[in-house]
């Protein structure tokens, strides 16, 4: 199958006069696991909401798995997986019976979508809690459930929206350990995310989105790459210290971003920077070395930061 | 007519049944919190307003005008009142928790499942609970003597489309509201008051003349003259076809609001 699994051509999505979806153009091909990063209120779950058929859009072209979600809506469906950003598992029915009862909105035969509850259980890893209640799972779980159930169809397509916001850090990282099986499978992903390093983790090629519209397009390394140098050096000072290094640093780096509780020195070297913060008599309260992140690239074109 | 036409869809019931296989997985781990409210319920209301506050009530002026003893004039009376209930109820909070409280009317929409198979499912369901209430219902009117068993068991049909018949556009309201709050007023406001004043407990007659056309335009009143001429053995005030057609138009009625309002509060 060549055809684009999404295909999105001045793609607008209005609220009344707010416009949450501005004129996007997408192309997600068969194989791929495609991001859309930006910050909360971005337009990334409206769009997510069209391409899942569910939205009807304002107006622009749309085809998803080459059908017109208006006209095809429980065609598309049908072949997609979607994962909400709020866990909607019925809370009045076991692990078991959310897994099989939603294969039968699919239309599986009873003894299959029995069989593929038990597939799914095994590969989120809930197999030992098929029969327990879902209100007591662990968010993770809980998270991890959800998954499975947007799976029981076998999708050609799944749509995963936020989905490890409110999940601790291990709990993130055996959601990921998941995905990227997923994705080693060829499974088709579309993620959208508000943390640069999911992005980073998951996808192979992203748009980042702000405000409605998209600021930049391409893989997680190569949107690095040609929007910012590749170290950063932050410093942190006390309260009130920062006022006066601003205009002592001048010039030390390639770019500086002055945040309100930190500042970022961008270049290609940390090391030979922190020593030239340090020959202009500078003092901070702390300095951290790393490599630039997508959250960098976000900074540099939007002027904001991804997570407040 | 084409809007008609793609509310009510392509006809087939496929997925409606599919909503109402999940209605009824559900049931079979929560009947039990229910099942003690549904049994006790027609014996109380029975017991006491119809035993306790009906022997006050023939001893007086009562039954010559009712033309039989209060029990039977108040059973049938009760029973579509408790299909009002049931089915007003059953379209307003587990319809909200769909809607937003749990949010699983949204995972059920990201399936095939489309808005007219989750309306026409829940309301398949409703009839499912409206049967087994007015089943029992109708078995305890006749363990109180009031009417032969075939016709008390005949009348829980008309209590079924008295109970749809709020159904429907009840759940066209619960669509449109944003909380509990809504939910309370409507019962507060609306039922409450349609419960005592719409020929449950006493023949609309009693009411001033100004009231009386307000009664019959709510579909209670038309389904407590079905259901009790059904168990009595009466011919009700308008001819049967017509209180029929009346609660049929609010079931149709409400059905296509209800469509047309949770697409536009699901599918935005």
């Amino acid at each position: 199958m060549n055809a684009p699994l999404v295909e999105a051509r001045g793609l607008t999505k209005r609220f009344g006069d707010f416009v949450a979806v501005d004129d996007l153009d997408v192309t997600v091909q068969p194989g791929e696991a495609f991001g859309f990063l930006g910050p909360n209120g971005a337009g990334k779950s409206s769009t997510m909401r069209m391409i899942a058929a569910v939205s009807p859009p304002t107006s622009g072209h749309l085809r998803v798995l080459g059908l017109d979600p208006m006209r095809d809506g429980p065609a598309i469906r049908a072949r997609l997986g979607v994962v909400p950003q709020e866990d909607n598992l019925d809370l009045e029915l076991t692990v078991r019976e959310n897994l099989v009862i939603y294969g039968r909105y699919f239309d599986l035969p009873r003894d299959r979508a029995r069989a593929r509850a038990e597939e799914l259980l095994e590969f989120v890893q809930l197999a030992d809690r098929a029969d327990s209640q879902v209100e007591p799972l662990s968010g993770g779980m809980k998270r991890r459930l959800t998954i499975a159930r947007g799976l029981v169809n076998e999708p050609d397509l799944l749509l995963l929206d936020e989905p490890t916001t409110g999940l601790d850090p291990q709990a993130r990282h055996a959601l990921w350990d998941r995905l990227y099986r997923l994705k080693q499978r060829g499974t088709s992903l579309i993620i959208t995310t508000h943390y640069m390093d999911e992005a980073e983790q998951l996808c192979d090629r992203l748009v980042i989105m702000d405000r409605g519209r998209i600021v930049a397009e391409g893989a997680p390394t190569a949107l690095i790459a040609e929007n910012v140098p590749r170290e950063v050096l932050e410093l942190r000072f006390a309260v009130d210290g920062q006022q006066g290094a601003v205009e002592r640093l001048d010039g030390v780096a390639r770019r500086i971003e002055v945040l309100a509780d930190r500042m970022l020195l961008y270049t290609d070297d940390a090391d030979a920077t922190a020593d030239e913060v340090h020959e202009r008599g500078v003092v901070p309260e702390a300095v951290v070395r790393r490599r630039a992140t997508l959250e960098d690239v976000f900074l540099r074109l939007t002027g904001r930061t991804l997570v407040d | 007519m084409s809007a008609v036409t793609t509310i009510w869809g392509d006809g087939r019931l496929r997925g409606a049944l599919r909503v109402l296989e999940s209605e009824w997985t559900g049931y079979r781990r929560t009947w039990r919190g229910s099942v003690v409210s549904t049994f006790l319920t027609p014996i109380l209301y029975l017991s006491a307003m119809g035993l306790g506050l009906g022997t006050l009530v023939d001893r007086g002026a009562g039954t010559a005008h009712l033309e039989v003893g209060y029990l039977a004039f108040l059973a049938p009376g009760l029973l579509a009142a408790s299909a009002m209930q049931t089915g007003a109820g059953d379209a307003a909070w587990p319809v909200m928790a769909g809607i937003k409280w749990r949010g699983t009317f949204n995972a059920v929409l990201a399936t095939p499942i489309t808005v007219r198979d989750l309306v026409l499912g829940h309301l398949g369901w409703v009839t499912f609970r409206l049967a087994l209430m007015g089943t029992w219902y109708a078995v305890v009117i006749h363990l109180f003597g009031v009417a032969p068993i075939g016709r008390t068991l005949l009348a829980v049909l008309p209590a079924i489309l008295v109970g749809l018949a709020f159904s429907g556009p009840i759940l066209a309201y619960t669509a449109t509201v944003e909380d509990a709050q809504g939910l309370t007023n409507l019962f507060r406001f609306g039922l409450v008051p349609l419960f005592l004043f719409s020929g449950t407990f006493f023949p609309i007659e009693q009411l001033p003349d100004a009231v009386q056309p307000l009664a019959v335009i709510t579909p209670l009143w038309h389904g407590a003259e079905l259901v009790r001429s059904t168990v009595l053995g009466w011919s009700p005030a308008w001819p049967w076809w017509a209180h029929v057609a009346v609660l049929l138009g609010f079931l149709v009625v409400g059905t296509t609001l209800a469509i047309r309002q949770l697409q536009r509060r699901l599918k935005p």
